[in-house]
């Protein structure tokens, strides 16, 4: 059983989103350690570009600053490579924009994330339409392209989209970018409903959930959680970053 | 599968968030379905004529023709369309568009502050709600057409992210679009973006090369020899070219911007700096993108705020693979020289972005015999410009 399978295992999941790189490489590191270690069940780990058009101000400020730290696609595998010796076992999945991929070049990219101890990819800016290109680089017995649905999408666009998802689904929970909401949005559970029609892989929502009571609440409908915007906040304007990654996966 | 081809080539594609893919969908459809509606044409020529102005002028630029020696110039006045640039072709186009897709708010980018004047004016003429971003940096430089945006009823955003030029403020226009995609078109300005975008806006653009075309022939009796355009995202040279594209004895060039020289880093020349320009995706399509080694874009420099973005539209990048244009660039200074020799032969103030092409043919018509014509898409007026030019003039006395 690969780690995506095993993660959800005991659903719903959780899984936070921390950029590599922020406030710099070596905390970071040790952010994401220890939220792995302290509750988080998948990680998505932030690739920095230099134009994130899906993200808030917060994840823009944050990778804006990993990269004034000089991150790359580089040190950011290093990282990775760094986390799998540290005994991190959960998933960890590669989120970026796909500029930074073609220029480190598609197949080299997939290769040393896989070497690395990745286990799959979320490109934002890569619909269904235009992933072809990255499906055939990653080759034989790939890591999976996590899949995202939107609330715009339609009946055929979802059974387009979630017929050959492989992992899990990244169902964006609002239109609009990452960045926290102070209410779910009302009709999460019917478009939950619908996803679900289309697809039996593993339901995970992202976009807007900041608070252990959202993700309570989301919880109950999803199975997996994705919280990036205030996990980066919390983590970010923390004295020690560590402590507070520690602090807000037990929390979650 | 797209109704229209997504891409150019290997270039273009429709790289956005799933949340947009629906709305790219629905352009497209209603865009299709424009082209074949007669209502609609006869509404947007009407339109065209009576409020934008056009046929815009074919100007022959005698004194400018003698004083170079060579080719004899033609001057297309886009500078003479409503609100001073070609910009409004596609503004009003688009947003009939908007008005037949039932959306009631328009978004918008702008880097010199024309794009953004003519969604605003298209805005106001159709009773639609507009925002413009644009970057803090263009904002000081283009002072004069952030004030006539307000005036026409638009809300300016500044936006201070990144480079504050833009390219940030094509983010910020995403980002507004995506959050209110439901009610909220995108009005792309230039022949950029995702598919259906840089083929919409070609297709309003076009106007400019069929006119030019007709009124070459009617004038002088034959095609010109060579058309030349300043290429930011591209959609004056796009409109230009389209005109003469299957005629293939009319050179076809475009004229980037070379900022303070290939050289010096400080420009942004997609297809002039082989270190720094490669094939990449930014904005949702596949192009000539200036980027660091990492992938990450690179910070670009011109005298004109309408150049000033790294990556160049998707149908350029196709164009200049299969050699059917050529692109070059002119520098900041060389377009400097462009703008006051135009100013002083022709009595006309060109847009500091126009000069980069006027740049070019001061470089190419004293090479070229008499009875050769150059056809320059003129493609605003420079207004707006008058207190960059100012300053440059005072740093360099």
């Amino acid at each position: 059983m690969n780690r995506i399978q095993n993660a959800f295992k005991n659903k719903p999941i959780f899984m936070p989103y921390f950029p590599l790189g922020y406030p710099d490489l070596n905390t970071s590191i040790d952010v994401i350690e220890a939220l792995a270690k302290n509750g988080a069940d998948l990680i998505e780990v932030g690739l920095s570009f230099s134009d994130p058009l899906a993200d808030g101000p917060v994840i823009q400020q944050a990778t804006q600053v990993a990269l004034e730290q000089g991150i790359t696609i580089k040190k950011s595998l290093e990282a990775v490579k760094e986390l799998r010796k540290r005994g991190v076992e959960i998933p960890l999945i590669l989120m970026g924009y796909y500029n930074p991929m073609l220029a480190y070049g598609l197949e080299k990219f997939v290769r040393d994330a896989k070497d690395a101890g990745a286990d799959g990819f979320i490109i934002p800016d890569l619909p269904v339409e235009e992933s072809d290109e990255f499906v055939r680089a990653t080759g034989p017995s790939p890591l999976p392209l996590i899949r995202m649905l939107a609330p715009t999408s339609s009946s055929e666009r979802m059974e387009k989209i979630a017929r050959n998802a492989k992992g899990f689904i990244y169902l964006v929970s609002v239109t609009g970018i990452t960045g926290e909401r102070k209410t779910i949005s009302a009709g999460l559970s019917d478009l939950i409903a619908d996803v679900r029609k289309h697809t039996n892989i593993p339901v995970c929502v992202g976009f807007g959930i900041s608070t252990p009571e959202q993700a309570k609440e989301v919880g109950e409908m999803a199975d997996g959680v994705i919280v990036g915007t205030a996990c980066v906040r919390t983590i970010g304007r923390s004295e020690n970053p560590v402590e507070a990654a520690r602090g807000f996966a037990r929390e979650f | 599968m797209t109704l229209l081809p997504s891409k150019f080539g290997i270039y273009g594609g429709q790289f956005v968030p799933e949340t947009l893919m629906p709305a790219l969908i629905e352009l497209e459809e209603a865009f299709v379905n424009a082209k074949a509606d007669v209502e609609f044409q006869k509404e947007f020529n009407k339109l065209m004529a009576s409020f934008v102005g056009r046929p815009t002028p074919l100007t022959y630029a005698k004194r400018l023709s003698e004083k170079l020696g060579g080719a004899q110039i033609y001057l297309k006045r886009e500078d003479l369309a409503h609100t001073g640039a070609h910009k409004i072709n596609n503004a009003l186009g688009q947003a009939l568009l908007v008005k037949k897709m039932g959306k009631k708010r328009i978004v918008a980018e702008t880097g010199a502050g024309q794009h953004g004047v003519a969604s605003a004016t298209a805005a106001a003429l159709l009773g639609l709600e507009c925002v413009v971003y644009m970057g803090s940096v263009d904002i000081a430089r283009q002072e004069p057409n952030v004030f006539r945006m307000k005036l026409l009823g638009a809300e300016v955003k500044p936006v201070n992210s990144g480079t504050k030029t833009l390219k940030d403020a094509i983010n910020e226009a995403i980002r507004d679009w995506v959050t209110n995609v439901r009610d909220t078109h995108y009005l792309l300005g230039s022949a950029l973006g995702p598919h259906p975008y840089p083929t919409i806006v070609r297709e309003f653009q076009s106007v400019i090369g069929s006119e030019a075309r007709e009124q070459i022939l009617l004038e002088v009796g034959r095609l010109p020899n060579t058309v030349i355009a300043c290429v930011g995202g591209g959609s004056n040279a796009i409109g230009v070219f389209s005109g003469f594209v299957d005629d293939d004895q009319v050179e076809l060039i475009g004229v980037e911007a070379g900022g303070s020289g290939i050289e010096s880093g400080k420009h942004a020349a997609r297809f002039g700096d082989e270190k720094k320009a490669r094939v990449g995706v930014i904005h949702g399509t596949r192009t000539y993108v200036l980027q660091d080694e990492d992938g990450q874009i690179a910070e670009t420099h011109s005298v004109s705020a309408g150049l000033d973005y790294a990556a160049v539209g998707p149908e350029h990048a196709m164009m200049r693979d299969n050699e059917r244009a050529f692109y070059t660039s002119s520098t900041d200074a060389e377009a400097l020289n462009g703008f006051h020799t135009l100013c002083h032969t022709e009595g006309i103030i060109p847009a500091l972005e126009s000069s980069h092409a006027i740049a070019e043919v001061i470089k190419r018509a004293p090479m070229m015999k008499k009875d050769e014509i150059i056809l320059v898409n003129l493609s605003g007026r420079g207004d707006k410009d008058l207190n960059t030019v100012i300053n440059e003039m005072k740093e360099n006395r």
